[in-house]
């Protein structure tokens, strides 16, 4: 019994004294936080992805607050949540146009020459090895280098070439930089047409390598509305999204290498196969 | 590019060269090859425990490595892996499991240690290559500690006798009592209680200079490791006689021999250095001969290799040596 | 200068198979109708391209001209006519860019540098220049042009000669030294008198005892040493060679400079002593080419821009397909996927390697057995930096003296895991590099 007792008053006066220690220790060391802070952080996403340019959303949180950073700076929260962010700190609601990744190269295994690769599994390390076993120089590798550091599995390799899903990317650019080829771009989202070819080469080399490559035909830019809307670049044409074609563009030109495809379409697979 | 050629030359397809980085030629060794040596260095003390406990000995090795075999291939099932038998690092890790176990262990704690050894082990960490203790002597410790009284009691050895010999008997070549239960030279054979692979000191011997002599072990480690018990055990025995026994008997008893060759040189979890491995030997050592000499346990080997394990990404990592031209580097900073 | 060598620690010893061609003398290559010269075929600033299409130019008629002082010229392989300035397949199976020349068979030599026949007389600087003039480059694998390691910033007391060829199959310079010792020996003694040293140390493999004797016989002459080495690759390398000859180690990032050496492969050293005593730019080169599925390995003087296809069929094509094509040697030579690939400066051999020898990367578990550890001649620890690697702690590796490396393959040669070891570091340099780029340029 006085075991018991002795233990239990022992537990008590050791609860009581530590209470007190970790109280005092608690103010004396007390850092002061807005409270604002938190709440911001909790409304953002919490996809930590970092596409705002700072290390996760508490990050951003915090410079939201103090520096008066627009919360539409996150790639991933909606208009909405970004204005109710803004709202509830008394800003300024700002508009960003929403933008998405898109890899410029259509160049799959069934529709390009490559050469048996054997190594590392990985954009980068396969670079440097016959700057990656592709006939085309200038291709997707295919060892998804992008997809892996995609926080949304946007990515998608299929067929050996990176597909985004443009309904699932955010845009938050963090693909941008894995891709040793520097195929990916960061375009705005409400454009669907797009050229996937990359290679600034002539159109015999490329064609001898991909069936699928860009040669520069200029069919689109005489089926678009406006000569403005499709630019030509050397050996290559790209969309003006500054001007940006309507999607009815494809059908219109009717690629005869299907270089020119919709976002939509790309990665719903509507294009697998090789064309005739 | 063929058609310019003369029909009699032939030119290799391009589209088949296969690229890859240098170097384009390797040196033959393969994991499996590693493996199968370790088992032909076992062979020796397989062949000895046979001969001292009979067909009770085949059947926990057969029982251990089948075992340890099935569970591998039955986790790479769950776990959506490639099948991994054939590297043999599953059947050495339950031939090593054997040899820590009894002739006289019943069929299931065979079975259970496989379980243990293969499981928690090695396969809960990741497979072969990320486990940070050795399997076998996971399983081993395991055991010991849940089934004591089952782990502890050892076959009398019955040399040539193959068949199934019952009688038990409690007494450890290493009892806390410290008196000696064996002579010398019957160590030295392996006409001794013990498990499958404590006993033979002369095989373990044979196994572990053929492990020596393919490379496939570094010396440090068995060299620290016996050498720290011997000094150990030699300066107790010179000041307190009565304490512990001299250092030769404590180097032929026991699982020291097979724990120095064959486990603590386990190539996952011992350091890749070689300054490492002399430290990692020196603990196992020393942990050695302080459980054996002071602790509650007669035997420690397995303990101190577990430990060690534990330490060995810090070796590791403290052992790491200055590169080729860092001298110079560090002068000219300074 | 101790006779004694020292042993560096680690390296392996892969099988040599350097008897596929190893007993056959080089023959000049016949000339072609087409050749195919990649431009940028030096370390440092590709040169500047100075011929149009439909230019007419003798044989040694420049083509391009250095673009700075890391660079140098290239010049014509023949006569003929440049008929394209267009892009070709490259070493590292990005397209770069070359001239073509059509050859008009006539093979005359355009308006030559005059040769410098009383060279010990010259000044240093006239023939350093003349050694840059003549586009003369380290021809052991790496290109870097040979004007700059002769231009040292530190004080140098050795002149090394590298004859080591440990890469397995290569026979190019064995033959070199063996048919060629005089050129040698005066190629030393002149790279020598630009650096204002007495005497130069060649040193050669003692798998090569008929080199190294015919070296000996003609060394006394310009009073140049010959010295043999123990067969252990990487023995070639150049920190690895400067420290078996002098026990000097070279800093990590440093240069050969640093501990006062200068190392100029032998071939290089002919090519010096051709353009010094005969006039003559670097326009062909002793290339083996060899591999147990070629019909008749060799080796073969070619001029610069022989496509890689002509060198197989010199070879008498191949008896069955072969498994990879590599231009340099099998431990650290490069994989093509084309036979347009055309001999450039510093192609050693070109290498056809059969299935059977080819074992596949895996990127198996590394199982720690520490044989990485022991064969790295450079003493860093491979298992852990790719493990780094892999995990993309480009921060860490730095840390484990990646930077340090030098791509010997020692590692990967051993490791019973078959891990790409070799791939891990020369990203994890990469990765590095552009860090540290990036830095600066904040």
């Amino acid at each position: 019994m006085t075991i018991i007792l002795t233990s239990l008053i022992f537990a008590a006066l050791l609860g009581a004294i530590l209470a007190v220690v970790i109280g005092a220790a608690a103010k004396a060391f007390a850092v002061e936080i807005d409270p604002r802070i938190e709440t911001v952080t909790d409304m953002l996403p919490g996809a930590n992805c970092g596409g705002c340019g700072y290390a996760g959303c508490a990050d951003f949180g915090k410079a939201i607050v103090e520096n008066g950073v627009p919360p539409s700076q996150c790639p991933v929260a909606s208009a909405k949540d970004a204005g109710r962010i803004a709202e509830y700190l008394g800003m300024k609601a700002e508009e960003k146009e929403k933008v998405i990744a898109v890899v410029k190269c259509s160049g799959g295994i069934s529709t390009t020459e490559r050469s048996p690769y054997n190594g590392v599994n990985d954009c980068r390390s396969a670079v440097l090895v016959a700057g990656g076993a592709k006939g085309c120089d200038y291709g997707c590798i295919g060892f998804a280098s992008c997809a892996r550091a995609c926080p949304f599995d946007a990515i998608e390799i299929r067929d050996g070439l990176a597909v985004v899903h443009p309904d699932l990317c955010v845009g938050c650019g963090k693909c941008v930089d894995t891709c040793p080829k520097n195929l990916i771009v960061l375009v705005p989202a409400s454009v669907d047409v797009h050229v996937y070819c990359n290679s600034p080469e002539k159109g015999p080399v490329k064609r001898k390598v991909c069936k699928t490559a860009c040669i520069a035909c200029r069919k689109c830019v005489k089926a678009a509305d406006n000569e403005d809307q499709m630019i030509i670049k050397g050996f290559l044409i790209e969309t003006n999204y500054d001007n940006p074609p309507i999607s009815d563009l494809v059908e219109k030109t009717g690629c005869p290498t299907t270089a020119l495809r919709l976002a939509s379409k790309h990665a719903a697979g509507a294009y697998e196969g090789v064309s005739k | 590019m063929s058609e310019e050629t003369i029909a009699s030359i032939q030119l290799p397809d391009p589209v088949q060269l296969i690229v890859s980085n240098s170097p384009h030629i390797r040196g033959g060794e393969t994991i499996s090859k590693i493996m199968v040596h370790v088992l032909v260095a076992l062979a020796p003390a397989a062949a000895a425990a046979i001969w001292f406990f009979g067909f009770a000995a085949l059947q926990v090795m057969v029982l251990c490595t089948v075992g340890c075999v099935a569970v591998e291939e039955i986790w790479n099932k769950c776990a959506g892996r490639k099948p991994t038998w054939k590297d043999g690092s599953a059947a050495l890790t339950g031939l090593l499991l054997a040899m820590n176990l009894s002739a006289g262990a019943p069929w299931w704690i065979c079975i259970l240690g496989a379980l243990l050894a293969i499981g928690l082990g090695k396969q809960i960490f990741g497979g072969l290559g990320f486990n940070p203790f050795n399997p076998a002597l996971v399983a081993r410790v395991a055991l010991l500690i849940g089934f004591p009284q089952l782990m502890t009691s050892w076959v009398v050895p019955n040399p040539g006798n193959f068949a199934a010999c019952d009688a038990l008997t409690g007494a450890t070549p290493l009892g806390a009592s410290g008196e000696a239960v064996a002579s010398l030279s019957n160590l030295f054979i392996g006409n001794v209680g013990g498990c499958l692979g404590e006993t033979s000191a002369l095989a373990l011997l044979i196994g572990g200079f053929y492990l020596l002599i393919k490379k496939l072990i570094k010396w440090q480690v068995p060299a620290a490791f016996i050498g720290t018990v011997a000094l150990i055990s030699a300066v107790v025995h010179h000041f307190n006689p009565d304490l512990t026994q001299p250092a030769l008997y404590h180097i032929l008893a026991g699982g020291l021999l097979i724990g120095a060759f064959f486990m603590a040189t386990d190539m996952v979890t011992s350091p890749m250095t070689a300054n490492g491995a002399l430290i990692f030997g020196f603990g196992c050592g020393l942990i050695t001969s302080v459980i054996r000499i002071w602790g509650g346990y007669p035997e420690g080997v397995s303990f101190s290799i577990l430990f060690m394990n534990a330490l060995t990404p810090l070796i590791d990592r403290s052992t790491i040596g200055k590169p080729f031209g860092y001298i110079r580097i560090k002068k000219e900073k300074d | 200068m101790s006779p004694k060598t020292h042993k560096f620690k680690g390296g392996v010893h892969p099988d040599d198979s350097k008897r596929l061609s190893a007993s056959k003398a080089v023959v000049d290559a016949p000339l072609l109708d087409k050749y195919t010269v990649i431009v940028h075929q030096n370390i440092g600033a590709p040169p500047e391209v100075v011929v149009e299409k439909g230019d007419e130019v003798k044989k040694g008629d420049l083509l391009a001209k250095a673009a700075g002082f890391v660079s140098v010229p290239l010049h014509a392989p023949t006569s003929g006519t440049v008929t394209a300035i267009d892009k070709c397949e490259g070493p590292t199976g990005i397209r770069v860019p070359s001239i073509e020349i059509t050859a008009d068979g006539e093979d005359t030599w355009g308006d030559c540098m005059t040769p410098i026949a009383d060279w010990q007389q010259a000044e240093p600087a006239d023939l350093k220049q003349r050694v840059s003039d003549a586009g003369v480059v380290g021809m052991g694998g790496a290109g870097f042009p040979a004007h700059v390691k002769l231009s040292p910033q530190k004080p140098i007391n050795t002149l090394i000669l590298n004859g080591a060829e440990c890469e397995p199959y290569l026979t190019a310079d064995h033959r070199l030294m063996l048919e060629q010792a005089e050129d040698v020996v005066l190629g030393a003694a002149i790279l020598a008198r630009i650096l204002g040293l007495e005497t130069a140390i060649i040193g050669v493999e003692n798998n090569k005892p008929d080199a190294i004797a015919a070296l000996e016989k003609v060394a006394g002459k310009y009073n140049v040493q010959v010295q043999g080495l123990p067969v252990n690759y990487p023995q070639g390398a150049e920190k690895q060679l400067i420290y078996a000859l002098t026990g000097r180690e070279v800093p990590i990032g440093g240069l050969p400079m640093d501990v006062g050496c200068v190392v100029q492969n032998v071939a290089s050293a002919v090519a010096v002593a051709d353009a010094v005593v005969k006039g003559r730019p670097l326009i062909e080169r002793i290339t083996t080419v060899t591999g147990e599925p070629l019909v008749n390995p060799g080796n073969w003087r070619f001029r610069l821009g022989t496509p890689v296809s002509k060198a197989i069929e010199l070879a008498g094509g191949v008896k069955y397909q072969p498994a990879k094509l590599l231009l340099g040697g099998p431990m650290m030579g490069f994989a093509q996927s084309s036979l347009d690939v055309t001999v450039m400066k510093n192609t050693s051999g070109i290498l056809l390697i059969p299935a059977e020898q080819v074992s596949l990367y895996t990127s198996e578990p590394c199982i720690r057995c520490g044989k990485c550890v022991q064969v790295c001649p450079m003493d860093i620890l491979p298992a852990t930096i790719s493990q780094a690697v892999e995990n993309e702690r480009f921060d860490w590796a730095a840390q484990l003296n990646v930077l340090a490396c030098i791509e010997c393959g020692s590692c990967s040669y051993v490791c019973p895991s078959h891990r790409p070891l070799n791939q891990h570091f020369k990203r994890a340099k990469a990765e590095i590099m552009a860090a540290r780029r990036k830095e600066q340029k904040k």
